[in-house]
């Protein structure tokens, strides 16, 4: 049984929730789990409290457990709170070839946090990351929905300006992505 | 049916028997160690990697060998297959690796363990294992949880065989407890503090093949080896009431599973049995039980190694 | 100039869209595939071609397709593998952005060859806004009517849908992919059972790779035949390369499977040569898993053959003096790079990565990236190279999935060929012991 909540999905996420639903044969809704933990995630101050996920347990009708153990294993679930933007910097192989720890030690150093930190105004967390798959761009970070590539600290300089100009919660959902590839 | 053939002996075995089970039917030796897998438990197996054997012929109708070691436990035999498990090096070998494996994060704190003594790891490294450990980094550890008044969960010790998640899914009502997170940071846990407690929860205790869920009932309250296994009975309406009681004098110190010469668990039985009964007068008794399961204690294996050492310290 | 068969329209202005996809020949192989073909002519042609999995594995395809097994009243899936996260690969991340229709006229056509009825695309987390463009490239093809019911008149019906993952490399192991998609933990299954007989809830289930997956779009339009003749031996066809490192251009090429390697490196239609005019040192010409060569034995074989972008040659040798063209992730690096703080990286990659259920890849992939930090950092032992030879070798081929050899072949492969690198990064009053 999935444990008592008293939040709800708004009524947009919830109609979203129950089409991805419909992807799936009866009686496999629990194929929706990671979809929907994504919407959770995005809508709920962007990371999987508890309530957060007893809340998706209970409109799929699976056990609390199974959300628990499924959210807990893929790495972009944030199990504790996070900054409005969450900066992952990938660091393996071909963006460690081309600087990506330069990359890391400046976001760093600009934000007075280490990767693993979010700033004390909430503003940013800093996550070192494996290969995102922007081998041939690197170094490179994505943060929401969009990728920025070929990073230079002044690029990466005038990103952390304009996020934080913008001030608001970037989700990996967001339809407003960009990409420079 | 089928014939298959392991370190030299022929057994014939009904389809759809694995390598396991059919070594298991030679019996002795033959039979390779095993840790996650368990035969009440479905699905169970292939996690560990110690029963993993050669499969030198796959078949008469296909004698091409298996490219790689297999895990004897979750492979089913052919007819004229041929099998490798002690006469093969590699295989010796690789199973020495699982055991460092398996080793090298176990905080081998045997002398404050309530498992030690019927312990699967303690025999598996014993007798398959090699000696010292070429691990030197901090091993890791887990922040401590509580699961319940009389579960005790131990992280460190965990091996990670998934059969207490299995036996959550497939003998109690309900599960709240899994395997969080991944990798070598995955833990047993039921990540918000809630206690295990169903009909038949304490059978996690009796599947656990190491230290890491064990009696809160019988903490710290006796090593194994100074108890007295009796086997016994009483009605019970929620399970077959069959039992091993575990004394002390007149005391019943704990309550389990009877357990099969493999160690795993012949019937389930249920908490009331297991935490609630623990009189002598509670229970119809059979008789001494023989602890099949080579254990190291069972086995004076320590005592065999240590002897030479005494003599020296004689002269 | 190769030639192009996937990409060759990714300049294309508006090639993302239905409309100017369609202008340049698109849904072609819809058309002739489900008006004019049986699902076993499919099958036939994509054998004929020689296709092999793009994923990594190199699988033959139509093989992999004549495996799946067709009980009556059983529901049959198609499942594109989309996780593309092996270090040094993000070809099928071009493709996708750039010419999504590809991916799913592909998997209608395919679908069809296999008599499925709904297919996933089942792509990883972090490609969220790709996801997006796959689906918004879905919705024009519902309303085109290649997708849904009756499709172009056939009768055929075929639900398409993309899946996002959230973050776990072990998840483009395919049964991996096909647990994380019924909404579990990423673990891979044991096998047997096959997808083929028992995939997605049970049922009989091909994976398959993106450009797979595309590359049965000109199959169909060539016939397999015509597909076979490109490429070299049993390379059949075009094949991306992702390439990254330490070249000029770094990007995503596609060309003809049996160019010399050398040609692809310092051509100035592939790679452009390596960057700031320095020499090359090294490549992983497959993928992070496979295994790293120096270049005098990247470019020629043991036995002094020109080394070819092909199966055959880039594996000629074996794991003594060859590696394996794998996904096509291309890595160089320079005469500056120390090899063995980039492998460094990929024990930390494979570690992270491993999902914990088998003991020798939970437990031997976090050792051997503690080793190597230590090693990297200054700290090693003179018994370290050792032992992280020892290590790998015991998790290689004990594991219940494949990330296990992947995370033991860049450890054996550093040591194989730079060994005197780890060395000297041992400190002298170690070796002395």
């Amino acid at each position: 049984m999935s444990n008592p909540v008293n939040i709800k999905f708004s009524d947009a996420s919830l109609a979203l929730i129950q089409n991805i639903m419909s992807r799936y044969p009866e009686g496999k809704q629990k194929s929706a789990l990671i979809p929907v933990l994504h919407i959770a995630q995005a809508d709920f101050d962007g990371w999987l409290s508890p309530q957060t996920m007893d809340l998706v347990a209970s409109v799929l009708k699976i056990q609390s457990v199974e959300v628990y153990e499924v959210a807990s294993f893929y790495s972009m679930f944030h199990l504790a709170p996070v900054g409005n933007c969450v900066f992952d910097v990938c660091r393996t192989s071909s963006c460690w070839s081309r600087g990506a720890d330069n990359i890391i030690a400046h976001i760093g150093k600009r934000l007075g946090i280490k990767p693993g930190e979010t700033t004390s105004d909430g503003m940013f967390t800093l996550k070192a990351v494996e290969c995102l798959g922007s081998c041939g761009t690197a170094p490179m970070l994505q943060c929401g929905a969009s990728f920025h590539e070929n990073l230079t600290p002044e690029k990466v300089d005038a990103l952390i300006d304009s996020y934080r100009a913008a001030g608001t919660r970037r989700s990996y959902t967001d339809m407003d992505y960009k990409n420079t590839l | 049916m089928a014939k298959v053939t392991i370190d030299g002996q022929t057994v014939e075995v009904p389809d759809g028997t694995t390598i396991l089970q059919a070594a298991r039917m030679i019996g002795g030796d033959v039979a390779p160690p095993t840790m996650c897998y368990h035969s009440k438990l479905k699905t169970s197996g292939g996690y560990c990697r110690t029963c993993i054997v050669k499969v030198s012929k796959g078949s008469d109708k296909d004698p091409r060998p298996m490219p790689k070691l297999v895990a004897s436990c979750r492979t089913t035999v052919m007819d004229g297959m041929e099998v490798q498990n002690n006469t093969s090096p590699e295989v010796v070998d690789a199973r020495k690796g699982v055991v460092e494996f398996l080793l090298i994060n176990h905080p081998l704190d045997c002398p404050v363990c309530d498992q030690a003594g019927e312990c699967h790891l303690q025999d598996l490294g014993y007798k398959n294992g090699g000696e010292g450990t070429r691990f030197d980094f901090e091993r890791r550890t887990f922040e401590r949880k509580d699961i319940g008044d009389k579960i005790q969960l131990h992280m460190n010790r965990c091996i990670l065989c998934y059969r207490c998640v299995k036996t959550a899914d497939q003998i109690c009502d309900g599960r709240v407890h899994g395997v969080m997170n991944r990798g070598d940071v995955s833990e047993i846990s039921t990540y918000i503090e809630k206690a295990i407690d169903n009909d038949f929860s304490g059978n996690m205790i009796d599947v656990c093949p190491v230290g890491a869920l064990t009696d809160k009932t019988f903490r710290f309250k006796s090593r194994v080896w100074f108890t007295k296994p009796m086997d016994a009975h009483r009605d019970c309406k929620k399970c077959s009431g069959k039992v091993t009681l575990w004394e002390k004098g007149d005391e019943v110190l704990r309550v389990t599973g009877r357990k099969d010469q493999w160690g795993e668990v012949e019937e389930w039985i249920c908490n009331d049995c297991r935490f609630d009964h623990k009189k002598i007068t509670d229970w119809v008794i059979e008789g001494p039980r023989k602890i099949d399961h080579k254990s190291v204690i069972s086995q004076n294996h320590y005592m065999k190694l240590a002897q030479p050492h005494y003599k020296k310290l004689d002269k | 100039m190769g030639k192009k068969l996937l990409i060759h329209n990714d300049k294309v202005p508006g090639i993302h869209t239905l409309e100017v996809y369609r202008q340049h020949g698109g849904y072609a192989s819809v058309e002739k595939a489900l008006k004019t073909m049986s699902p076993e002519a499919i099958v036939e042609e994509v054998k004929k071609s020689g296709l092999r999995g793009r994923g990594g594995a190199g699988f033959p395809t139509g093989m992999k397709w004549s495996f799946l097994a067709k009980p009556e009243g059983v529901a049959r899936y198609l499942v594109c593998n989309a996780d593309e996260s092996e270090p040094g690969t993000f070809k099928d991340r071009y493709l996708m952005e750039k010419i999504p229709h590809a991916l799913v006229e592909g998997m209608i056509t395919s679908s069809f060859a296999l008599g499925a009825k709904t297919s996933y695309i089942y792509i990883r987390g972090e490609y969220f806004y790709v996801a997006r463009i796959l689906e918004a490239a879905i919705a024009e093809a519902y309303a085109a009517g290649f997708l849904g019911k009756n499709i172009l008149g056939t009768g055929y019906d075929l639900d398409l849908y993309v899946q996002v993952g959230a973050g776990a490399y072990i998840c483009g192991e395919e049964t991996a992919l096909l647990e994380s998609l019924e909404g579990k933990r990423g673990n891979p299954r044991i096998k047997p059972p096959f997808p083929a007989i028992a995939g997605l809830y049970g049922c009989p289930t091909v994976v398959n790779n993106v450009e797979t997956i595309a590359a049965v779009v000109p199959i169909i339009n060539m016939g397999g035949e015509e597909y076979a003749k490109i490429g070299i031996g049993r390379s059949t066809g075009t094949k991306l390369i992702s390439a990254s490192g330490h070249i000029n251009k770094p990007g995503v090429y596609e060309i003809e499977l049996g160019l010399p390697v050398e040609e692809f490196i310092y051509s100035d239609e592939y790679c452009g040569g390596i960057w700031k005019n320095k020499k090359m040192k090294a490549c992983i010409p497959g993928g992070s898993s496979v295994p790293i060569l120096p270049t005098e034995l990247l470019l020629k074989t043991a036995a002094g053959e020109p080394r070819l972008m092909s199966y055959e040659s880039l594996s000629d040798g074996g794991f003594a003096t060859g590696s394996m063209l794998g996904s096509g992730g291309f890595i160089v690096f320079d005469e500056d790079t120390n090899i063995a703080e980039n492998l460094y990286t990929f024990t930390r990659f494979y570690h992270h990565e491993s999902c914990g259920q088998c003991s020798p890849c939970r437990e031997g992939t976090g050792w051997m990236e503690k080793i190597a930090h230590r090693i990297v950092h200054g700290h090693g032992k003179a018994s370290d190279i050792d032992l992280l030879w020892d290590i790998q070798k015991r998790i290689e081929g004990n594991t219940i999935c494949p990330l296990g050899d992947a995370a033991a072949w860049p450890v054996a492969s550093a040591i194989r060929h730079f060994r005197a690198e780890f060395e000297a990064m041992i400190p002298k009053t170690e070796l002395a012991h």
